[in-house]
């Protein structure tokens, strides 16, 4: 029995008494997620909490058997990324944010400015990070979706395919395309470097 | 395709895209978890508010409003939270702005503004209590007994008073407006009798007043002119001239006497008990 099995087992035999440990077993993964679709650490915050209160609703309302046969990794993915389709849907037609309930003494969202006494292989990495996380934001979103699933989040094909609801062998022409545009990117980035360097 | 290229190697990548992309995971910020727990109401938000009797915690979740206490400190009031809802409260700078507005409005006497309360593990008679305590207008108070009578339950006059003890959120329901049948004022969950008196002072009342007139005698209160009868802190009472109230020790007498009861105060509501 993995830890998804066991979870489901116990969100079926008491919704209220386990939730606490689903959020806790997929925030990280779900504000990832988030934060690589939709690119801003304050809408990936909302985003991701926004879904663990709808998969709160939904489990409230399904029966024990249904939620002890539920996939729940695949089953968070799907919620989390229709928000962050809506949301980007939403952002560009300039709608207001969902009120958020900050709690005090919760540190800032993600580390970034704050990094100035870092040591440089730290500081390298996270503009290392950064760099790929633009380049993520540059792919069209069927692409950058299907990339997120399976190499960040590191989803099976299969897994992959099931939440974003296309067929298997779509999600791998999407990965491999999204992937091929990325190199492409990373191409020219380094051409770039280069050029400045001998300029 | 290959991925060994002098450019890859010269961008600097320490291996293939796919490696790059796997250190893309980030941490939830520590305040998802309560945020979340907070909105489906497994877990409780509280900040302060001002009221008469001083500075008050109320604490809610995205179902309404849990607690309202009047805890000295954080750490007192998170125990006390706990044995009353069973759950975890994160402090907050403050409530958010539109459950604000609502209990200001509500506490200065607007009824129309809606207050979602959280009220779950409270048995059925308690929360029938409480909503009955929630009809009394401000300004006004109704006895114990009438209470019990109103909620179907008239010889539980005793069981109403724990109930009002047991009140999470006093204030918003207001079960300082509930006094004893005798026409005392009572005792008070938020920090005793003391307390309640003030808060009936700040809604217009006299509760000195209103225990001498009970202490003389005085239950009920009629208009000769009207030939009805009133509880004393009825608004229809309030609006007889002193030249035509007619005081009543007991219901009964004000219906020997020809008056009909209040339809708003109904002050035959439990006054089987009271006679």
């Amino acid at each position: 029995m993995d830890t998804d099995d066991r979870l489901a087992a116990d969100l079926a035999h008491d919704l209220d008494r386990s939730f606490e440990a689903l959020v806790v077993a997929h925030q990280d993964r779900l504000y990832t997620i988030a934060l690589r679709m939709l690119g801003d650490p304050r809408d990936a915050e909302e985003a991701s909490q926004d879904a663990f209160v709808r998969a709160y609703r939904a489990l409230a309302t399904y029966d024990a058997t249904r939620i002890r046969e539920m996939r729940l990794r695949g089953w968070l993915t799907t919620i989390v990324l229709n928000l962050c389709r809506t949301r980007g849907v939403r952002r560009a037609g300039q709608g207001a944010p969902p009120i958020s309930l900050d709690v005090e003494g919760a540190p800032t969202i993600e580390p970034s400015a704050a990094r100035t006494e870092a040591p440089p292989e730290v500081a390298e990495r996270h503009a290392e990070r950064e760099r790929w996380s633009g380049r993520l934001a540059e792919l069209p979103p069927v692409y950058r979706a299907a990339v997120v699933l399976r190499h960040v989040d590191g989803l099976s094909y299969p897994e992959a395919a099931a939440a974003l609801g296309r067929p298997e062998g779509t999600v791998k022409a999407q990965v491999h395309r999204g992937i091929a545009l990325l190199r492409t990117m990373l191409e020219a980035d380094a051409r770039n470097e280069l050029e400045e360097m001998t300029a | 395709m290959n991925r060994s290229t002098d450019h890859v190697l010269v961008a600097g990548p320490t291996g293939p895209i796919e490696a790059a992309l796997a250190d893309l995971t980030a941490t939830a910020p520590a305040r998802l978890r309560p945020a979340v727990l907070i909105q489906v109401g497994l877990a409780d938000a509280y900040a302060r508010i001002d009221s008469p009797i001083g500075p008050l915690t109320v604490a809610w979740n995205g179902r309404g409003v849990s607690v309202v206490d009047a805890a000295e400190d954080d750490a007192t009031f998170e125990t006390r939270h706990r044995t009353v809802t069973g759950r975890e409260a994160f402090a907050t700078d403050a409530l958010p702005p539109r459950l604000a507005d609502a209990i200001a409005r509500r506490l200065g006497g607007d009824r129309r503004v809606r207050i979602d309360l959280d009220l779950r593990g409270h048995s059925p008679f308690e929360r029938d209590v409480w909503r009955k305590a929630l009809e009394i207008p401000r300004g006004e108070v109704r006895p114990y007994g009438w209470v019990a009578a109103e909620i179907g339950r008239p010889r539980a006059v005793r069981a109403v008073g724990t109930a009002l003890g047991h009140n999470p959120v006093p204030l918003i329901v207001p079960c300082h407006r509930v006094v004893r049948t005798d026409g005392s004022i009572g005792q008070y969950s938020l920090g005793g009798p003391g307390n309640k008196r003030t808060i009936l002072r700040s809604e217009g009342l006299d509760p000195e007043g209103l225990e001498a007139q009970a202490a003389a005698g005085i239950r009920y209160t009629g208009s000769d002119t009207t030939r009805i009868v009133c509880l004393p802190t009825c608004r229809h009472a309030r609006r007889t001239t002193d030249a035509h109230r007619v005081s009543f020790r007991s219901a009964q007498a004000a219906t020997e006497a020809g008056y009909r009861p209040c339809r708003v105060c109904r002050p035959d509501s439990g006054a089987a008990r009271a006679a």
